[in-house]
């Protein structure tokens, strides 16, 4: 008797946990859906011709063709765009690795005096909506030649990415061991020497993620980009300047064209995506 | 003598650039707000008051922060609490969930777009169920509901991920033993959440929300696809008085209004959910 209900009460016990795990599942599969159907949305649009964009009701599977993207990759000042985007990224990417990484070695390895007031320069950038800055640069802009140049919105951008690129770095080079460069100054190598063999191909993929990071910041920057630029707009400036006059196919090709390297660099980041926020952190 | 000069050295270049593209920029936007040839004045911000749009463009940022943080500190907290969960497929389902993190406000403005528009998705769905007649203008200028409805999906979606990301981290931190000890005294799941995740998370729960809740009144792109002109926001209409109206004062008003309730709810939330010194990691 007592055998049957334990029996008894081992099956719905298994057949709870069966559910459970049904809802589980269901759960994630949902909240996967919810991040990744509104891109295949987009993705309809993008791949399918004019017409089918602006037609209605529209299917759920896409035309396969290539007209809109054509057409946006053909229309007058989108080349330019394009180019001045990868180019201001790029800038951004050099400028924010190469002033962040010394200054996060330099936090990482020294005791000094000032050290905790520079952290709080960094952590309270944070507390600033940056993109506000290209408000008053625009005037220091026009005064010292910088105003609608890659350099200049580069370097309103390289604020925004140079405290994740002190963070991470600081991250990266207070994960190797300072014996490690010990044992090469011991061995006969000058400091520089030491960095350069020993710490720097340890830190070198870290260092590449939080550059792609920096990329992507600058990529997919709108405001400060509209502001700083006239002539010389980044992709996310031109689609924004000419959002209230560009046909649907158009500004559905423009969005994907934003999206697409976007999803690659995260997914090549994204190994270093929540070690870089674990220590940001504090 | 060379080891003490070192870190200065190498703290020298960012130093100067966030002092140069940081700090004096934002003196000078000050006073841009508060002169006029030189001299101290009030107008601009009397200018900026005093438009029709000012209340709206406020109110609606605020209360687009105030649907859409909340939202996402839930939903971020529950997403992660599922990862904990998860065994095989961890790394595909983190992927998937941070995706949007790549993706620029504007790109996600102009993904809803998709759908809301007139002859999107939505209307191309209810359309096919029979459940309406004729497409809807859900962003037309007379639905301020459903345009306000479309920024806050948007925002939820494009924005999660960050919090996600964050407080995925912050968990990485908190010792396994802690869980294992409370099993062995019998906690819940729920109480186990309650009692080690959520207070031992507040470092990571305070930085998410420091960030989204600025990053919520920084909204511009995503109301421009969606809505135009039609919902006037903060950092819209700064746009719009720097760009179109050209009076670089008005703007720089604006800039301050939206610079001191950042800097207000950084406070707020630095107060609120203080962690005490002993206990920090």
């Amino acid at each position: 008797m007592t055998a049957v209900t334990a029996r008894e009460t081992a099956v719905t016990s298994a057949d709870i946990r069966k559910r459970g795990r049904l809802v589980f599942v269901a759960t994630i599969i949902i909240l996967c859906a919810w991040v990744l159907a509104p891109i295949y949305l987009l993705a309809i649009n993008a791949l399918s011709s004019p017409e089918q964009v602006n037609a209605f009701p529209k299917s759920f599977v896409p035309g396969f063709e290539t007209d809109s993207i054509a057409f946006f990759m053909g229309f007058a000042g989108v080349a330019r765009a394009l180019f001045n985007s990868v180019l201001v990224a790029g800038i951004t990417m050099a400028l924010s690795i190469g002033l962040g990484a010394p200054a996060g070695y330099a936090l990482s390895r020294f005791d000094f005096r000032g050290k905790d007031a520079f952290r709080i320069m960094v952590l309270m950038t944070r507390a600033f909506p940056l993109p506000l800055l290209a408000l008053p640069l625009a005037v220091m802009f026009i005064r010292t030649g910088l105003d609608d140049t890659a350099l200049g919105l580069a370097l309103v951008h390289t604020t925004l990415a140079l405290p994740f690129a002190v963070l991470i770095t600081f991250s990266l080079f207070a994960g190797i061991p300072v014996e490690l460069e010990e044992a090469a100054w011991t061995l006969g190598c000058t400091r520089l020497q030491a960095f350069y063999k020993v710490v720097l191909p340890l830190v070198l993929p870290g260092i590449a993620a939080s550059a792609v990071f920096a990329f992507v910041i600058s990529w997919n920057e709108v405001f400060a980009a509209a502001v700083l630029t006239i002539e010389n707009r980044t992709l996310t400036a031109f689609l924004l300047q000419n959002i209230n006059v560009s046909p649907m196919h158009l500004k559905f090709a423009g969005g994907a064209v934003l999206v697409v390297p976007a999803l690659i660099f995260i997914f090549a980041v994204r190994k270093y995506l929540f070690a870089m926020w674990g220590i940001a952190n504090r | 003598m060379q080891q003490r000069t070192l870190p200065y050295l190498l703290l020298l270049p960012a130093t100067l650039f966030l002092c140069v593209f940081f700090i004096y920029p934002f003196l000078l936007v000050a006073w841009q707000a508060v002169s006029q040839d030189g001299a101290l004045t009030l107008d601009h911000f009397r200018t900026m008051a005093g438009h029709w749009k000012f209340p709206t463009a406020f109110w609606n940022t605020m209360l687009l922060a105030l649907a859409v943080v909340p939202v996402q500190l839930a939903l971020a907290l529950f997403m992660a609490t599922l990862v904990t969960r998860m065994g095989k497929g961890r790394d595909v389902i983190l992927y998937i969930w941070t995706i949007p993190l790549g993706i620029s406000d504007l790109a996600a403005g102009i993904i809803w777009l998709a759908i809301f528009e007139q002859t999107g998705f939505l209307n191309s769905m209810l359309s096919g169920l029979g459940v309406v007649e004729q497409p809807v203008a859900w962003l037309g200028y007379q639905n301020k509901g459903t345009i306000f409805l479309a920024v806050v999906l948007a925002e939820i979606w494009r924005a999660t991920a960050i919090v996600l990301v964050i407080l995925v981290a912050g968990m990485g931190l908190i010792p396994k033993e802690y869980y294992e000890a409370a099993e062995v005294f019998g906690a819940s799941p729920w109480k186990r959440f309650t009692r080690i995740t959520l207070p031992l998370l507040r470092p990571s729960i305070q930085t998410a929300l420091i960030l989204r809740t600025i990053l919520a009144f920084e909204v511009f792109a995503v109301v421009i696809a969606l809505a135009g002109t039609n919902f006037p926001v903060l950092m819209g209409e700064t746009y719009h008085w720097q760009f179109n109206l050209q009076d670089r004062h008005v703007a720089a008003a604006y800039a301050l209004v939206i610079l001191a309730i950042s800097i207000a709810f950084t406070l707020v939330f630095l107060r609120t959910l203080r962690v005490p010194r002993e206990a920090q990691p």
